[in-house]
């Protein structure tokens, strides 16, 4: 129980949702009684398709969305905090220790700040440093660390490329000095050959630094390269999770099979051997009863296409879960 | 046998505040009817400056040079200047499909009306015959309920299918040459998977010339027959998808190979290629790629060679500079 960082336990995340002042007030179900345990130093997955509920979930673990029902709970060092339960002093101690990276490194970034006091605003914020000298010298250790020049300090973030403009993001995700990290489509705004170089960089700080991620995407051919967790989301369940390897070699629910199939490979012989899937994912505002990928699943069975069976995650080897509609 | 499209020796410069800069430079490219090219490259290689010089749709400050030709059906589109040649090019012989939808239709005007008007303007047809072009393109593109869908705005759709109403737009002029300017960068991968056997069926059905732009080499191999692969400007390689894919030459298009999470092969660690794309306004001289070249040749590092594609291999051109360090690694 001990090496787990994070434990989500049950957690669901509705918002409201009212079409006009007349209209009848109603719930759009985001994210669904997910449970997921984080391991710590762990490289944690979480793709599926836009509208899964991805950044949700992400954005409910840091605690800046709200949490409808169930709880997160961090385990520190010397103590745990349940996120649901949290007082204002709690929640500064939280925030330095769990960051979040952004996706687009052009908006994320005040273009009026030269790029030292974009990183050092974390530390002046949360008032961890005494003084200017212990600012500079905190901003230049993980500048470095971060591969960043010393001299780019002084320039404007719109002097950089995108894959320079992320690496400064990164270095003020992590000044704080942060145990967890979440980081939300952090590569997909990026050129191919800078994304490599990102992803290394995240995977050679989480060694440096011992940090544990939950990494959001929707790319899988990345995910599988540097998650050693991954879930598969849709429409706010997830519908299958296991060990990276196991669930890529190894899928056993539909939509992950579509999801594989999907990627183009990159072998021009190998053509168009996707499974379709047809139509497009429902709306979170009235989800399908039953298994929601019913509506979509190229080899629905007797039993789910009435949606009789209920979402559910069984355990179908060790560490390897999967939705019993599929599972079945 | 003449090309359907045919660009010779296309060099594209902007002037700017801070200079003059070469966005393109001595590109030659051709398209038959029924062939997908496929041009693949970084952001900022000039991929769609080159599409968009098809079209004469880039920006006033754009200089051409003289000796440049863009051949469409034997006609030099460089040369057009009035308003009725080029509309005969624009919408009428050459099609684009762009990567956001959204920002390509009037928000504000339904899409019936916005597909109704370019078939009046490009078409000898009143506005019912129109009408059902259109509803009959919308069906053919896979648009359930295509009645309703005509008289919807472009926010009442989601991403996938306000892409095929793109596509659906772009093709019920029935153009000869279609440019797809990443046509499915923004959507999903199922969804991707969807459009791209879309298009795939529709050049088939009716036989046009296809230049389709991506970054993502895996999509290239899904659909082109050729391809170029442009860097800063240049094309650095060029020819069968098979050949470059599996046989690459130059160390740009093996850098980009490495760069590529491959979900066959997860040993395989990720190699980026090092350092930044240089600003174009410090173009490198001699081979554009030498600043970042991993095994670069003596000569090549000083740049004293010139670029020039040279056939390797029936079909597959590389750059001269890229031949020899492609041997050395």
């Amino acid at each position: 129980m001990d090496d787990n960082l994070i434990s989500v336990n049950n957690v669901s995340v509705n918002f409201d949702y009212q079409e006009n002042f007349i209209s009848k007030k109603q719930k759009i179900h985001a994210v669904n009684n997910i449970n997921i345990k984080i391991k710590k130093g762990s490289f944690f997955g979480l793709v599926g398709e836009s509208g899964s509920g991805k950044t949700t979930l992400g954005r409910a673990i840091l605690g800046a969305n709200k949490i409808s029902s169930g709880n997160v709970i961090f385990h520190d060092d010397e103590r745990d905090y349940d996120l649901t339960d949290m007082n204002k002093q709690d929640l500064k101690e939280y925030r330095k220790k769990a960051q979040l990276i952004f996706q687009d490194p052009y908006a994320a970034l005040s273009p009026r700040m030269t790029v030292r006091d974009i990183i050092a605003e974390p530390l002046e914020v949360m008032k961890i440093t005494n003084s200017r000298q212990e600012t500079d010298e905190r901003v230049r250790d993980i500048a470095s660390k971060c591969r960043l020049n010393i001299e780019h300090l002084r320039r404007f973030p719109h002097a950089f490329s995108g894959g320079q403009r992320q690496r400064i993001s990164i270095a003020r995700a992590l000044v704080s000095n942060p145990k967890f990290i979440v980081a939300d489509e952090s590569v997909a705004a990026l050129d191919v050959s800078i994304q490599a170089d990102i992803l290394n960089l995240l995977k050679q700080l989480q060694t440096e630094l011992n940090l544990t991620y939950l990494f959001i995407s929707h790319d899988l051919s990345v995910v599988a390269h540097v998650c050693d967790v991954v879930a598969v989301m849709y429409l706010g369940h997830i519908v299958e999770m296991g060990p990276s390897r196991e669930l890529f070699k190894n899928p056993k629910h539909s939509y992950t099979k579509a999801l594989l199939s999907s990627i183009p490979s990159i072998d021009p012989e190998k053509r168009s051997e996707a499974i379709e899937l047809k139509g497009e994912i429902p709306s979170a505002l009235n989800p399908p009863p039953g298994c929601v990928f019913r509506t979509r699943c190229p080899n629905p069975g007797v039993d789910c296409k009435g949606g009789e069976i209920k979402m559910g995650l069984i355990e179908v080897e060790p560490g390897h879960w999967v939705d019993q509609c599929c599972a079945l | 046998m003449s090309h359907l499209l045919e660009v010779k020796n296309l060099d594209v410069k902007f002037d700017t505040d801070e200079g003059r800069i070469t966005a393109v430079e001595n590109i030659s490219l051709s398209v038959d009817q029924g062939e997908v090219l496929g041009i693949v490259g970084e952001s900022g290689s000039g991929k769609s400056v080159t599409a968009k010089s098809i079209m004469k749709l880039n920006p006033g400050n754009t200089s051409y040079n003289e000796d440049a030709e863009i051949i469409l059906d034997n006609e030099n589109v460089l040369q057009f200047t009035s308003k009725q040649d080029l509309k005969k090019i624009r919408g009428g012989k050459v099609s684009m499909i762009f990567q956001e939808p959204m920002a390509s239709f009037a928000p504000a005007i339904k899409i019936g009306a916005q597909m109704v008007e370019q078939l009046l303007i490009h078409k000898n047809i009143n506005k019912e015959e129109a009408k059902s072009i259109s509803i009959n393109m919308l069906k053919r593109v896979g648009i359930a309920d295509a009645e309703k869908r005509f008289n919807q705005y472009a926010f009442e759709l989601s991403g996938g299918m306000r892409q095929r109403a793109m596509i659906a737009m772009a093709l019920s002029t029935m153009p000869k040459l279609l440019l797809a300017d990443e046509p499915t960068t923004a959507l999903d991968v199922t969804i991707q998977a969807q459009v791209i056997n879309l298009i795939k069926d529709i050049i088939k059905e009716y036989q046009m010339g296809v230049i389709f732009i991506t970054h993502d080499l895996g999509v290239i191999a899904q659909v082109a027959d050729h391809v170029a692969v442009m860097y800063l400007g240049s094309v650095v390689e060029k020819g069968p998808v098979n050949e470059i894919l599996k046989n690459p030459k130059h160390p740009y298009t093996k850098g980009l190979l490495q760069a590529l999470p491959d979900i066959n092969n997860l040993d395989a660690p990720l190699s980026p290629i090092p350092g930044n794309i240089p600003s174009p306004l410090d173009r490198p001289t001699g081979c554009v790629f030498r600043t970042r070249c991993p095994h670069h040749n003596p000569e090549g590092k000083d740049g004293k060679i010139e670029m020039k594609l040279i056939e390797v291999e029936p079909g597959h051109w590389v750059d001269q500079c890229g031949i020899q360090c492609g041997q050395n690694g």
